[in-house]
């Protein structure tokens, strides 16, 4: 199943008979893929079917909630992220993550994005803030708040604030970024200027989202993945599973005749 | 006006229709709200009662007027273990130290000594400076805070955001538990274990001081700060944590620079409440305190206490007496400090913890 749209492609995040268990109930069952650099991969899927527990496997966000047993492999550049020996805090670093509900800091807009540089020890100011500068350009946020970069990130807009996470994500020069149904919670101008914005970064960065919206992975991926029940079922280009997708499970979720 | 809308027919009864056009009493509704409102009322009057009955006991003493009595003896000057001597050339002594075979003397003027070093209320001439109260007090308090604040407050950033979830399920219930201690017991073992512990270390003078006190105090107030601290640091939203940690921080940055700061004003309250309790904790004082009315800075001096004073005196003090009154004042006093921290707690930092979560819009 794998590889026949990855030929062009360098792989950068290879999972192997990943299994995850909450205590006894199995969540993920066996999922093995390859995701390639600098695209954008979807995966979609019915509530609870374990995309979003996937893509925090893959960043090792699970390891925060108690009781969760994980089996296989993540492999990112050649190594095992469930190894032993692997340093937790250098791989998040590098495989960022936007959450669903847009959480800045109560701090100030300048002090949410200089949080990442700062607890690497990065103190001169020019440096912080060229980085801020920067980082907001690229999220594409700069002109709407460069006059408020002291103000609380709190008084900004829902779309803004998640702009503003993507921004402080990019702050540490992460390659990989995961997105969990970044913009579920937004209206539809926040939203597209959110999907306008993955189509910049993926020049840059792999990314990998997460999304309820069926038309925001049409729309925004290179690859779509189905998940259902913990299993995945079908990865494909975005428009072949759009338009043909091999397994029948796929076509009726995408038809809209369940999920 | 047109009343159709209330007035049609319900399909599954048709002989009750319900009309909502004309409004109904519930007399079960009505009697519920009004009981539960006097029982509101009731607390919020019992607190007024209380406040109107001490201070009125407490006012007299602003209205009393020098008067004159007649010592029958000379006078002994009564002073709490303290070693305060009264020299007799103080001004407000002249009449009887030029004239000390004329018995009788002028009695100050009871508010005026209460700003004097003094606490004598017992001799002739009695004078109720509430000054060495005060600096016991705040000594006491002082030294309880320092080692209750650090200690609860870190405990509880442990189990908050480091103890695994098992850990924190014993620590927890064990640090709460010392809340429930009765202060006497807390005081008791104050005085028998504490006291003879800390004279081998330090080697002071007197057994009771303002040191074991302040320590006994902070095990009281350890349970306090603890709780609402923990309550504070847990309360921060989960999603801050998870930024956190999603951008590469460690725990410890996470928890220093993310959920610390957010929790301030949370621990603040929590500081203040404690601060309360030390500072109305009567048994803890009047056990292993001292109780002398002493005003020096040495935390290894014996000291009395606000609070303990009224535990101590009055019981026996003559009801309506000069003496009687001030410890009524101080009882106000002690009513406004700690009204005044909770009222800090309450109103000024909710503002804060209100402004820190939500939009300014």
């Amino acid at each position: 199943m794998l590889n026949n749209y990855l030929f062009m492609d360098e792989i950068k995040v290879k999972v192997k008979d990943l299994s995850l268990y909450y205590g006894a109930s199995q969540a993920l069952k066996k999922i093995s893929m390859e995701i390639p650099e600098k695209k954008v991969t979807a995966f979609i899927g019915p509530s609870g079917c374990g995309k979003s527990t996937f893509l925090r496997t893959l960043n090792r966000m699970n390891d925060l909630i108690d009781n969760v047993t994980i089996e296989g492999e993540v492999i990112i550049d050649n190594t095992n992220i469930y190894d032993k020996n692997i340093d937790v805090v250098n791989l998040r670093k590098k495989v960022g993550m936007i959450f669903q509900k847009s959480n800045p800091f109560a701090k100030s807009v300048y002090d949410n994005i200089a949080f990442g540089p700062r607890i690497n020890g990065i103190k001169q100011k020019s440096v912080l803030d060229e980085i801020v500068e920067r980082s907001l350009r690229q999220a594409a946020i700069w002109d709407e708040i460069k006059d408020r970069l002291f103000n609380s990130a709190l008084g900004l807009s829902g779309g803004q604030q998640q702009r503003l996470c993507i921004a402080r994500t990019l702050a540490v020069n992460p390659e990989i970024i995961l997105m969990d149904e970044p913009a579920s919670a937004l209206d539809p101008i926040s939203t597209s200027k959110i999907e306008e914005l993955i189509q910049e970064l993926k020049k840059e960065y792999t990314i990998i989202i997460v999304t309820h919206n069926m038309q925001q992975a049409a729309r925004t991926s290179d690859l779509t993945a189905f998940f259902y029940m913990g299993d995945l079922v079908e990865m494909n280009k975005t428009e072949i599973i759009f338009s043909n997708p091999a397994k029948k499970q796929t076509e009726d979720y995408i038809s809209g005749r369940f999920g | 006006m047109k009343n159709q809308i209330g007035s049609g027919k319900n399909d599954h009864n048709p002989r009750n229709p319900v009309t909502f056009s004309k409004r109904k009493f519930r007399f079960s509704d009505w009697f519920a709200e009004q009981v539960i409102r006097a029982v509101a009322f009731l607390a919020i009057a019992i607190v007024i009662l209380i406040f109107i009955f001490v201070f009125r006991e407490a006012f007299p003493i602003f209205r009393m007027d020098q008067t004159k009595t007649s010592a029958s003896t000379e006078l002994v000057q009564e002073n709490y273990g303290g070693t305060e001597t009264v020299p007799s050339s103080t001004p407000q002594e002249k009449t009887k130290s030029e004239s000390p075979e004329i018995q009788v003397t002028t009695i100050d003027k009871p508010s005026s000594t209460l700003l004097s070093k003094a606490w004598m209320p017992v001799s002739d001439n009695p004078r109720y400076g509430l000054i060495p109260l005060f600096l016991g007090t705040l000594k006491v308090t002082l030294i309880a805070l320092i080692f209750a604040a650090p200690i609860s407050i870190l405990a509880a950033i442990y189990t908050a955001l480091f103890a695994k979830p098992r850990v924190r399920e014993i620590i927890k219930p064990v640090i709460e538990l010392l809340a429930g201690f009765p202060s006497v017991v807390i005081g008791f073992f104050a005085l028998m274990v504490l006291a003879t512990i800390f004279q081998d270390i330090f080697h002071y003078a007197s057994r009771l001081n303002s040191f074991v006190g302040g320590v006994a105090m902070a095990l009281a107030a350890i349970p306090i700060i603890y709780t609402l601290t923990e309550d504070a640091l847990t309360a921060v939203p989960k999603t801050y944590t998870e930024a956190s940690l999603g951008l590469g921080a460690s725990r410890r940055q996470t928890a220093f620079y993310v959920v610390l700061p957010t929790a301030v004003p949370g621990i603040f309250a929590a500081v203040v409440l404690g601060l309360g309790r030390i500072f109305g904790e009567t048994m803890i004082a009047l056990m292993a305190t001292g109780n002398a009315a002493m005003s020096g800075i040495n935390p290894f001096e014996s000291v009395r206490t606000l609070s303990a004073t009224i535990g101590a005196e009055m019981a026996e003090v003559v009801f309506g007496d000069t003496h009687y009154n001030v410890l009524f004042l101080i009882g106000s006093l002690l009513f406004i400090f700690t009204f005044a921290l909770n009222a800090l707690a309450e109103f000024y930092i909710k503002n804060m913890v209100v402004r820190r979560y939500q939009s300014k819009k």
